[in-house]
């Protein structure tokens, strides 16, 4: 698996997200923002969290229009891979590629907690490594994490099994209580939740390790 | 343009008392232009020259085998083996917090995390200590709020996890909240960056954001009393942009592996004077700045305004002329303004230039060098009369009020915004005793914590001071790391009054026998004087921000009792409730004498939880609440239940010194037993963990119950306060 993470001013998770991809078997790339061009070979773009330009204007809508996301939106086009965590969510709704938006928490503050979140497909190269309906501990921190959809949209991802995770107990007022959502090739997933951060027994969970071994498991097959 | 005349209204307005002002007169051999005013008072006051506390802090241990650079520098620097280095500090930006909370707090934690990152290092933790007026006071709720939302909102953004901390609640906080930011980084300890110039003619170059007004007289304001007219200061606090900050540290740890730094020195109170300044003096050389080249946001700026501005996210550092291209490349790469603002010179003068007229000329060893300082007249604390009353009151509900108040409530409310996990390195959220984090890449890691008890500093500085150091080392050592170093943030009121200034010297002589005989040499800090409203000071609080090292993972104690473990005492029984959360917090009462510190037996049984750690499941320290709060603490985090055998309220609620509580099994219990015996340590069996109730005596409550009313606590009071 040959994984380009990319890297904004304000990116904070990037080096979590290359580590959580390595532990997984990946080849790593740090790519800037404003490189025009991915790889060569980039399987797939990891998308990391933070505060790519400082969350000024909107969360992840500077870095939406930044060089490297015109060359991620047409790799996304000719069907590659791309996991958006938190900041990198953001960016991706910012972007069109993938739909509804992120607003602020309903409760107005940052919130930094471990939560329990349910795997609501299984039926994606990301979630492929979960059961059906299992409910993961994984960390959430984030300011602007209410996913905003309106019930049409939140009918259709629910219809299309486009809902990748939602939270057992809703933190920040999402609609529909969704956490994760996929493209509708399945191939883009943008999720609030971390998941590298829940990749190493030291730091107190592993559910978010079989993500990225599962995404490993594709790409290897592939 | 002309500048103002100097008057004796602009000299006292300048903080500056008329003998100083005649100093600076002897010093010059002339009167000050209005610019050389603003830099001699950002220089001389309280905040930049620790006039009335340098004396004093002479005398705090600083060395050991350990430390790499302590006090002097941005921040400290400690050796944690193999070729790495921890360089940490804490600082208080309380009056900008009082007067502005989001962005008071906001930039006392920029501040911080640029003072780590100048020495070179990447901040990898972070830690708080707050301290408030009490809920129903009517400004507590809106402080608590922004400070805390400031904190988190420029903390969060830069990218660097909370570990630890405290918040406080005391009426002696009401007109003057408390704010202490502790950072800490991580750097090869062979490519530290310091702040002395070296080199004649050497380009001095300004790196970051614009400068503006704000936070012109910022270190002044800080020196100063509050009084009703504080609304008016407002304009003194600066405004943090944490997006700036991160991209300067990321410039400047580039900029430092290419080797085109000489020195770094970043801009803080009294902005390009002090850094300026800072640079020269210690490198033996003068410094000419040209401010027409200093990139500005606002048109018609004065060199008054420039030389005295504490906008945020700046830096100046001297670099090797031969790397401009390279340095150039990196500035360029994270779209940050630089420019070359000036030189180094041989001879001793600080030379400001703007508008092709030289608007101040002084010596500039003499703007640091000679700065005045005091030996203010102190008096000795009374001893207050001893507490030996017996308190009346059921054990459970001594512990429902200790769990139910602000101080002793959980603080998920506070640390939930925070990120306490970015970087993927975090073992041990804040919350309960020590933080823990890896060193990332490696299997060692760091213990960090914060920590005083103001009410015992009141009541005896010396003991108090002493308290604070061993209460940090047992909370590094409760979780199995060894103790390295520490800083200190020292708040207290007004120094020129000799009962404030007797609670200094107090505290510093405590704190400075504590860190010698806890090996913990104090490698940093920050003074803060003047916390003081309408003539009314805070409590003292000096507070120790402490870390410790954890060498390999079998050295944590993760801190998790199991089913059926023994809950076993290390140290005397509880005798000591002068002083205590309980007459405090149950009672309304601050009495008494604060409990003394043996500092050797502190060492002993630090030196014996850790030579028998193997055998624990878990170890907290005992403070505040006693053994009651600390048993139940323990419990609580980690959901299980709790039988205290006793129901005598000084040995379940007493504060004594040097001890802890740790939960073993029944083997390891006797194993631990036989080993104390051995060290001539005192232990007891107090109880049990197990089930789902809470028991203390005989009477019993589930533990769902008081987990409920401990983790709503603190919300809870805070709403009340709003109500009240």
């Amino acid at each position: 698996m040959k994984a380009a993470v990319i890297v904004f001013p304000g990116s904070n998770c990037d080096r979590d997200m290359a580590v959580a991809f390595r532990a997984a078997g990946a080849e790593v790339s740090m790519v800037w923002h404003k490189d025009t061009g991915l790889p060569e070979g980039t399987d797939i773009v990891g998308i990391p969290g933070g505060f790519s330009f400082g969350d000024y204007l909107r969360c992840g809508a500077i870095a939406a229009r930044s060089p490297i996301c015109r060359a991620v939106v047409e790799h996304a086009g000719r069907g590659g891979y791309v996991l958006g965590v938190c900041n990198g969510f953001q960016v991706l709704t910012e972007t069109g590629i993938l739909p509804g938006a992120l607003m602020r928490n309903r409760g107005l503050t940052y919130i930094c907690r471990t939560v329990g979140l349910k795997v609501a497909t299984t039926d994606s190269a990301f979630t492929s490594g979960y059961a059906p309906g299992q409910e993961l501990r994984i960390p959430i921190a984030h300011h602007d994490g209410n996913y905003t959809a309106d019930d049409a949209l939140v009918a259709r991802l629910r219809d299309a099994d486009r809902v990748a995770f939602t939270y057992a107990d809703n933190p920040n007022g999402s609609a529909g209580d969704i956490a994760g959502v996929l493209s509708e090739n399945r191939r883009v997933l943008g999720m609030m939740p971390h998941p590298e951060r829940a990749a190493d027994p030291a730091l107190g969970g592993t559910d978010g390790r079989a993500l990225f071994d599962a995404l490993a498991g594709v790409m290897a097959a592939a | 343009m002309t500048e103002p005349a100097i008057t004796e209204d602009r000299i006292a307005a300048h903080g500056l008392k008329p003998d100083e002002y005649a100093r600076i007169l002897e010093i010059i051999g002339r009167a000050p232009s209005f610019t050389e005013l603003g830099i001699f008072s950002a220089m001389w006051n309280e905040h930049c020259s620790y006039k009335s506390s340098k004396k004093w802090l002479r005398t705090l241990p600083t060395t050991g085998p350990q430390v790499i650079c302590g006090p002097g520098e941005n921040a400290g620097v400690v050796d944690i083996g193999d070729g790495q280095a921890v360089v940490f500090k804490m600082e208080s930006h309380n009056h900008p917090s009082y007067i502005e909370p989001y962005q008071g707090a906001a930039t006392g934690v920029g501040g911080i995390l640029r003072d780590v990152f100048t020495m070179g290092a990447r901040p990898v933790a972070a830690m708080n200590a707050l301290s408030f007026g009490v809920p129903a006071h009517p400004k507590t709720r809106q402080l608590v709020s922004g400070v805390v939302a400031g904190v988190g909102g420029y903390g969060n953004c830069f990218g660097v996890p909370v570990v630890g901390g405290e918040v406080r609640f005391h009426r002696s906080y009401n007109g003057n909240c408390l704010v202490n930011a502790f950072a800490a980084g991580l750097a090869d300890a062979d490519s530290i960056f310091y702040s002395a110039a070296s080199g004649v003619g050497m380009p001095v170059v300004y790196l970051g954001a614009k400068t503006g007004r704000d936070g012109v007289g910022g270190a002044t304001m800080a020196s100063a009393e509050f009084d009703e007219t504080i609304e008016e200061k407002r304009p003194t606090v600066q405004v943090g942009d944490p997006f700036t900050e991160k991209r300067l540290m990321e410039a400047c740890l580039e900029l430092m592996a290419t080797g085109a730094v000489i020195s770094i020195q970043d801009m803080g109170a009294a902005g390009l004077t002090c850094s300026a300044v800072e640079m020269g003096d210690k490198g033996g050389l003068g410094v000419r700045l040209d401010l027409d080249r200093v990139p500005v946001r606002e048109t018609g700026m004065t060199a008054y305004e420039m030389m005295l501005s504490e906008s945020q996210e700046r830096m100046l550092m001297v670099l090797r002329p031969e790397k401009e291209a390279e340095a150039k490349a990196v500035f360029d790469k994270w779209d940050l303004d630089f420019a070359v603002v000036g030189e180094t010179i041989a001879e001793d003068r600080f030379v400001i230039v703007h508008g092709g007229e030289v608007k101040a000329d002084l010596p500039l060893k003499a703007l640091s060098g000679t700065a005045p300082e005091y030996d203010r007249p102190w008096v000795e604390t009374p001893a207050p009369a001893p507490f030996h009353e017996t308190l009346e009151i059921d054990p459970m509900e001594g512990l429902r009020a200790l769990i139910t108040s602000p101080n002793y409530a959980a603080k998920q409310w506070v640390y939930e915004q925070y990120d306490t996990q970015v970087m993927a390195d975090t073992v041990r959220v804040p919350g309960l005793g020590a933080g823990v984090i890896r060193v990332h890449g490696t299997d060692k890691m760091l213990a960090f914590t914060s920590d005083v008890t103001p009410r015992y500093v009141k009541a005896d500085p010396v003991e108090g001071g002493k308290q604070a150091v061993a209460e940090a080392y047992r909370n590094l050592v409760a979780v199995g790391a060894t103790p390295l170093a520490a800083t200190d943030n020292l708040n207290f009121g007004n120094p020129e009054k000799p009962e404030i200034m007797g609670q200094f010297v107090g505290a510093i002589k405590g704190i400075g026998a504590a860190c010698e005989a806890l090996g913990m040499p104090i490698v940093s800090g920050n003074v803060s004087l003047y916390n003081e409203t309408d003539g009314t000071g805070i409590l003292p609080t000096p507070t120790i921000g402490a870390v410790g090292l954890i060498a390999s993972p079998e050295e944590l104690i993760a801190g998790q009792p199991q089913e059926n473990d023994y809950a076993l005492l290390i140290g005397a029984p509880g005798s000591h409730l002068g002083q205590s959360a309980l007459l405090a917090e149950a009672f309304g009462r601050e009495e008494g004498s604060a409990p003394p510190v043996d500092l050797a037996a502190e060492r002993a049984h630090g030196d014996f939880i850790l030579a028998n750690r193997h055998l624990l499941n878990a170890a907290t320290d005992l403070a505040d609440g006693g053994l009651a709060l600390a048993a139940f603490e323990m419990a609580e985090a980690h959901g299980i239940g709790l039988v205290l055998d006793d129901t005598d309220i000084a040995r379940l609620f007493g504060e004594d010194q040097a001890r802890y509580l740790v939960a073993c099994s029944f083997d390891a219990a006797e194993a631990l037993m036989q080993a104390a015996a051995a060290a001539g340590v005192p232990v007891s069996t107090v109880g049990r963990f197990g089930g789902d109730a809470v028991s203390i005596g005989g009477t019993s409550y589930p533990m769902a119950t008081l987990s409920g009313l401990y983790r709503t606590g603190f919300a809870a009071a805070l709403a009340a306060g709003l109500v009240a």
